[in-house]
């Protein structure tokens, strides 16, 4: 089986972190070869699969010795539950530097090394919030990512957040391989959650591939820095996991994302009752003249 | 080949541009024009400090190079710091010929090259920890600097570190000035907007300095030089006959200067502008703030300088007035030879220009003092005031060029046929080449100074040697002699 790279894309603490871990563990218990590269510079990516606090990041280990040159590829890399590769990127803390920078940085310095051999099935990059800059849409540029999950739920933000993203992805699938390869709805427990995502992934050309329902055994093996497939294999929320990670293995859904516009988005969401039609009448009135 | 009448010159430029495609043409258009004595105002004619199009290979340079290069650079007793990898400052290292009198690495710092060398971490992490350090290594090793700027590259102005948060912890520190510069090689549309930015951060960390401290005794003909960066010595050619007529010059903006000459610059009683593009930000500022009045001078060429002198000396009491025309006249013997020795062999010379912010007006005079006429002139980075400046000083009908691309200058060259170029380092061997004698008119190619009395013998001579080479009858190639169709390049025959 040839590798395949994805890229796990959406809204800052919707659960990308969590979900990409318990994902790639479910693979991992099915037996596939899988790397993680953490593309944040909180470096939280691989925790739950170390059961550590943040690894030691490319980015970190590069600047002690000098230069991203004088680092070998076991020093970044670090194996961890159901022999998962794991890598962090790393970068600065908030307010210095350039986060994106290290990112790039970090991927050539994998590329370079040698790290994605023959024998992975799959690569998952784990990709901070949005896609504020270059740096940032680094891991699904040519010859990376060719596949693009997004993290989202019922919530309006996180919507919004993949539509975005999905505009991202428009203008590297025209220019490469990369295309969208589903929604994963992390769920919140709004209404009809399951039905809305549904429903703009159709709007986006693509499919909600699984819905992963709020439980909290996922808190509680995040607490002992686990997956919930390590932690609890038994418990219902593992075979979701697992239900998600077979629906990966054979997703062939691939395609050029649409995007819609943020009338249609609002349409959808009024459609749902997650927002009330604007009074249009009431826009740029003071409080005098009403 | 006689003057091009307006009609010709209008012509030639319709037939430069019509190469370029529609869009580009409209713009270029608009930077190209002929002259003409009768406009007040050089907007009805040119545009001038606009975005250079891509692909025409301008000759302009950024920020970083107009507040590192030319304002901040040649202050002598500072050191500074190009922050950011380290390509900038050693590429410019020492390039512009900013002469100083000093111990290179003791008490002066001009040649040197200090840089804080980026690599990929300091991008990803950020630069400041690195920039204190270097600060501190600096005060160990060069402990008689007597301050310090930093020069930002581009990156730092993308990855947004905070150089003001150690400038300022720093200057607590170590007690001396350390001045943040914001000069990212990306502002603006060339390096003019460095010079402002380097202005700017004087007036904000510098020229208050020593406000309401009285120590230092004034005269009533104190005055500054301002805008001459000592290439080849022109500022202290400059200065010799400032003093001999009488006054004194307590600061040289920057060539040879300190930053305790900057620092006294408040107390003058007059500022005196040599390169206007460069520093007449800090001059209005002055005259704002500390009332001080500010006159532009030029001192290239005999006929200038007597001008500039008089000028200079009805801001002053009758002593200096008088002090002006003595000067004059000592000097008359001198430069009567120079013009007798050398006008003979360059009387009706034509002359193309294109250079930086003040000499593509200055040096006309030096030119026309020695029988010869500047034909086509051109600024890499100038504004319309630079132009309303030039307007008097060409003649009509000759060609105006505003950050020239290299096409449409060969074109020109071509078609003009001028007996010399007077350009830069980057266009003199493609006119070597067409077999046009060239000077380096940034650089005086190695020679100078060519301001005052005495730059203008230099002047006058390396212009001589350089049309009236021998080399030139030898260019072109000898089986090629009789053939009428070729008409030679050079118009030195």
């Amino acid at each position: 089986m040839a590798l395949r790279q994805c890229a796990i894309y959406g809204k800052g603490g919707i659960g990308k972190s969590t979900t990409t871990q318990n994902l790639v563990a479910a693979l991992a218990e099915a037996g596939k070869k899988v790397m993680i590269v953490g593309c944040d510079p909180k470096a939280d990516s691989t925790r739950l699969i170390l059961h550590s606090k943040a690894q030691t990041t490319i980015m970190h280990l590069a600047a002690e010795a000098g230069s991203v040159e004088d680092l070998e590829l076991e020093d970044v890399l670090k194996v961890g539950y159901g022999d998962v590769k794991c890598v962090e990127s790393g970068g600065p803390e908030p307010g210095v530097g350039c986060a994106g920078r290290g990112v790039i940085t970090a991927i050539n310095f994998l590329e370079e090394e040698g790290a994605y051999d023959d024998e992975l099935d799959f690569v998952f990059y784990d990709v901070l919030g949005d896609v504020v800059c270059g740096g940032f849409a680094m891991p699904i540029r040519e010859n990376k990512a060719q596949e693009i999950y997004i993290v989202c739920s019922g919530e309006m933000m996180a919507m919004y957040a993949a539509n975005n993203i999905a505009k991202g992805i428009v203008k590297y699938a025209n220019s490469g391989g990369v295309r969208l390869a589903g929604l994963i709805c992390n769920s919140r427990n709004t209404d009809r959650e399951d039905e809305l995502i549904m429903q703009l992934a159709e709007k986006m050309n693509t499919t909600m591939i699984h819905f992963i329902p709020r439980d909290n055994v996922v808190q509680r093996a995040e607490i002992r820095r686990m997956t919930c497939i390590e932690y609890d294999p038994s418990a219902k929320q593992s075979d979701e996991y697992r239900a998600l990670a077979h629906k990966i293995i054979d997703n062939k859904n691939l395609q050029i994302p649409t995007p819609i516009t943020m009338d249609e988005l609002e349409e959808v969401l009024m459609e749902f009752g997650i927002m009330e039609a604007e009074d249009e009448s009431i826009v740029g009135q003071t409080a005098v003249s009403e | 080949m006689p003057a091009l009448s307006k009609e010709e010159t209008e012509a030639l430029i319709q037939e430069v541009l019509e190469v370029y495609p529609e869009k580009a043409k409209k713009d270029r258009a608009k930077h190209l024009a002929i002259n003409d004595q009768e406009l007040e105002k050089s907007n009805k004619c040119i545009t001038s400090n606009r975005k250079s199009l891509p692909g025409v290979m301008t000759i302009r340079g950024c920020a970083y190079a107009g507040s590192k290069g030319v304002v901040w650079g040649p202050i002598k007793d500072m050191i500074h710091i190009s922050h950011g990898p380290v390509g900038c400052g050693q590429y410019s290292r020492a390039g512009r010929r900013n002469y100083y009198v000093g111990t290179t690495g003791v008490n002066t710092f001009g040649d040197m090259n200090f840089t804080s060398d980026f690599q990929e971490k300091d991008i990803v992490f950020g630069g400041d920890k690195k920039l204190a350090k270097l600060i501190d290594e600096i005060e160990v090793l060069f402990p008689m600097n007597k301050g310090i700027s930093i020069q930002s590259e581009c990156p730092i102005g993308l990855i947004g570190d905070d150089i003001e948060a150690v400038a300022k912890q720093k200057n607590k520190e170590h007690e001396k000035p350390v001045v943040p510069v914001r000069c990212e090689g990306f502002r603006g549309v060339s390096q003019s907007l460095g010079h402002h930015i380097a202005n700017d951060a004087i007036r904000d960390w510098v020229l208050e300095n020593r406000d309401g401290d009285d120590s230092f005794e004034t005269t009533e003909y104190d005055v500054a030089v301002i805008g001459d960066y000592n290439i080849g010595g022109d500022a202290w050619a400059s200065r010799t006959l400032l003093e001999e007529m009488g006054l004194r010059v307590v600061a040289q903006w920057s060539g040879d200067g300190t930053i305790a000459e900057i620092e006294k610059t408040p107390k003058v009683k007059l500022n005196l502008i040599h390169c206007y593009r460069s520093m007449n930000y800090i001059a209005r500022h002055m005259e704002e703030k500390y009332s001080i009045p500010w006159i532009e001078y030029n001192f290239f060429g005999p006929t200038k300088i007597a001008e500039s002198l008089r000028r200079i000396a009805d801001h002053f009491d009758d002593k200096i007035k008088a002090g002006a025309e003595k000067v004059i006249q000592r000097y008359k013997a001198e430069y009567d030879a120079v013009i007798a020795k050398y006008r003979p062999r360059l009387e009706g010379k034509r002359v193309m220009l294109y250079i930086g912010g003040l000499r593509p007006r200055h040096v006309i005079g030096a030119y026309e003092d020695l029988g010869m006429e500047v034909v086509g002139t051109g600024y890499e980075f100038g504004h319309n005031d630079d132009y309303d400046r030039t307007i008097k000083e060409m003649g009509n009908a000759t060609l105006l060029y505003d950050d020239v691309t290299g096409y449409e200058f060969e074109e020109f060259v071509k078609k003009v046929q001028p007996d010399l170029i007077g350009s830069g380092i980057k266009e003199k061997y493609i006119f070597q080449k067409m077999g046009v004698p060239f000077r380096q008119m940034h650089s005086w190619d190695y020679s100078g100074p060519y301001h005052g009395y005495d730059g203008f013998a230099i002047f006058a001579r390396d212009m001589d040697m350089t049309i009236n080479n021998p080399c030139w009858k030898s260019v072109k190639a000898p089986w090629k002699q009789d053939d009428a169709d070729e008409a030679p390049m050079a118009a030195s025959a």
